[in-house]
């Protein structure tokens, strides 16, 4: 029993990991149906700044988050209103190829500027250490970014579903002619949704940094994982994106435990049965 | 006209010998400058480099030119093609470098032919060396690091010990060298775990480490991300208390040693090169490596290369620069010298490097910084996955 037990504890907080650094893509990609593959540039990005506010300069650690997330939300308002916004009426292939260029010109800029070294984000004093769970131990920064996820779900289901710029959203990415005619701002709509979803892409590079850590090849390597959990989850769903990343999470956590000669086999194999069974995404029919 | 005639034939004959005496040794290194792992590159240019300058540029009065071509990551094709590139066109006389066993591997008949002799810097599959009667290979291999340390455990007392790898070729390696040589002790493998390549949460290894009753973990890891999470992993889930020793070999590089900070104090690790080596030789090899480039930094990757040019170095004075590649090679079979590592030899039959293995644990130096401190010295280990 305490296998089972162990699963289920790592693999929620696994999977809480997944939505954090994926929620952000949810977002972009979802709400606002651009393919945007430089996600993991803005998380990377933010986690940059973070770790340089918090070790170099001796900020706290909530307020060097916060001001990674500022900082990679005014950076992606100003890139959206420049550059990003040309590319919402291109094909889907011409947004993939752009923002994936984009993602190799992040990399390079990282790997020039700070080297091809791992950046290290210090704990704060009630982060560091473990805390008792039953007979097991978890450590506080995990209890942490599973707090952090439920947070930023409750957040998001209120500005999506509850607040007049949710409504904005959801009819512009709808219809947008139309809700411009009704007198909608779209450009700050679209705007304030890509800096939001880089904000959270931010939050995600910071939290989940301990098991994904920051480096150059950071918005590549886990580029695939964010993907998997968004397409799972559903376009658009962010409840849908939390359960996908917790399955996830629960599947290659079990397989960690159970069979890890198989590699990632039982991850992506849920993927494909879900993806076969629910193709718009966990939680819709 | 006469006079004229033996002036000019004094001017060719002055002309070519002198020719001959600056002979210039052209030695072409094959190593990733760009991509996930283009720090190897800079850290063989610097290793390298260094070395020649410590001899003022020249190998027993031959200028000695660098020829640098990028290998990405691991890539046979790409790799078999720079160095054909540089055997027929720039006619190298001598080739070095290779992160990557494949890379090496692929090299293998083209020196064979060309009769280049080729140093590998860092690739360390046993079954390299035997590919070419011309790779010789100034680096280690893992069997020659981890035998020693399955001894080790066993003479501690250490009955029961888990092996945790990184489930790819030098990860599996590792395993097949610390099982097969603590079996033989009468040492008992609790489990074998192949960790995949993608995993970057290591908290469940970690409780299968812990679960599996084991004393000790020998511990496999690529260096980067992967190194640093598994430690996390190894202080958060609570394997430092239980007392379960970590038995690495490259996991404390001196590359990310900083970055693990306290997760990583006490840390052990059996490895041939440790930058806090005490001796002469590896305090002329900071130096050298000081004065190289600001930014150098002291460890295995750097020490190879630096160890390799010693080796280019020895060849070039036994053929006194010209191409001989037979000559060379028989030249650096049995050499011995005093390595930043400690006394160092090319055993003649694998042309594989015999050097000391150290235990070693990470602690805080003099100056606050995370080092390697050598707590057992070994002695001399031949490559044990040869023998």
């Amino acid at each position: 029993m305490p296998q089972l037990s162990n699963i289920l504890i790592d693999g929620v907080v696994y999977g809480m990991v997944l939505f954090i650094i994926s929620v952000g893509l949810s977002v972009t990609m979802g709400l606002m149906r651009f393919i945007n593959l430089s996600h993991g540039a803005f998380a990377m990005a933010g986690g940059y700044v973070a770790a340089l506010l918090i070790r170099e300069q001796g900020f706290s650690f909530a307020a060097g988050v916060v001001l990674a997330m500022l900082f990679s939300m005014a950076l992606a308002a100003v890139l959206e209103m420049f550059v990003f916004r040309h590319l919402y009426k291109k094909s889907e292939l011409q947004q993939v190829l752009f923002t994936i260029g984009f993602t190799f010109a992040c990399i390079a800029t990282a790997n020039f500027l700070a080297g091809a070294y791992i950046q290290t984000l210090p704990l704060p004093e009630w982060m560091q250490g473990s805390m008792a769970l039953g007979q097991r131990t978890l450590p506080k920064q995990r209890v942490v970014v599973v707090f952090a996820g439920l947070f930023v779900v409750l957040l998001l289901w209120l500005l999506v579903a509850r607040t007049r710029f949710g409504i904005w959203l959801r009819a512009s990415v709808d219809n947008a002619g139309m809700s411009s005619s009704l007198g909608i701002n779209i450009r700050l709509v679209q705007c304030a949704t890509f800096a939001i979803g880089a904000g959270l892409a931010a939050l995600g590079g910071v939290l989940g940094a301990e098991l994904m850590p920051l480096e150059p090849y950071y918005p590549l390597k886990y580029l695939v994982l964010m993907l998997v959990v968004v397409a799972v989850g559903g376009l658009g769903s962010i409840s849908g994106t939390l359960c996908a990343a917790l399955f996830l999470g629960i599947i290659d956590t079990a397989s960690r435990y159970l069979a890890s000669d198989f590699g990632n086999l039982f991850f992506y194999a849920a993927m494909i049965l879900l993806l076969a069974v629910r193709p718009h995404g966990i939680l819709r029919r | 006209m006469k006079v004229l005639r033996i002036g000019a034939a004094a001017l060719v004959a002055a002309f070519v010998s002198g020719q001959a005496l600056a002979d210039t040794v052209k030695v072409g290194i094959i190593a990733p400058f760009s991509g996930p792992f283009a720090h190897y590159g800079k850290l063989f240019k610097d290793g390298a480099e260094a070395y020649v300058k410590t001899q003022q540029g020249k190998f027993a009065g031959h200028d000695i030119q660098f020829i640098y071509r990028d290998s990405g990551g691991p890539n046979p094709g790409g790799v078999k093609t720079a160095a054909q590139e540089l055997i027929v066109n720039d006619k190298v006389d001598y080739l070095g470098g290779f992160v990557f066993t494949p890379n090496a591997m692929a090299v293998a008949p083209l020196i064979q032919q060309s009769k280049t002799p080729t140093v590998i810097f860092n690739a360390a599959t046993s079954s390299i060396t035997p590919k070419s009667d011309y790779f010789v290979r100034s680096s280690y291999t893992l069997w020659q690091v981890t035998v020693p340390l399955a001894q080790w455990a066993h003479e501690k007392g250490l009955k029961k010990v888990v092996t945790a790898v990184m489930d790819y070729a030098p990860g599996v390696d590792g395993e097949k060298a610390f099982d097969t040589e603590f079996t033989k002790l009468g040492g008992e493998v609790v489990d074998r775990i192949r960790m995949p390549m993608s995993t970057n949460d290591f908290s469940p290894f970690a409780q299968r480490i812990k679960a599996s009753g084991a004393q000790a973990a020998y511990i496999f890891l690529p260096g980067g991300p992967p190194n640093l999470g598994f430690v996390n992993a190894y202080n958060q889930n609570g394997l430092r208390e239980a007392g379960i020793e970590f038995l690495g070999t490259a996991e404390m590089d001196e590359f990310d040693l900083q970055k693990f900070g306290d997760a990583a104090l006490g840390l052990m690790t059996s490895f041939h090169y440790s930058a806090a080596h005490d001796s002469d030789a590896n305090r002329e090899f900071a130096k050298a490596m000081k004065e190289q480039a600001a930014d150098s930094l002291l460890n295995y990757a750097s020490v190879g290369a630096y160890d390799g040019m010693r080796l280019i170095h020895k060849m070039v004075e036994a053929t006194d620069g010209k191409k001989d590649g037979a000559k060379a090679i028989e030249a650096i079979k049995g050499f011995e010298w005093e390595s930043p590592r400690g006394p160092a030899k090319i055993d003649p039959e694998t042309r594989h490097i015999t050097q000391n293995v150290y235990l070693r644990k990470v602690e805080r130096g003099a100056d606050g910084k995370l080092q390697n401190t050598e707590i057992e010295n070994f002695g001399p280990q031949a490559d044990h996955g040869l023998e």
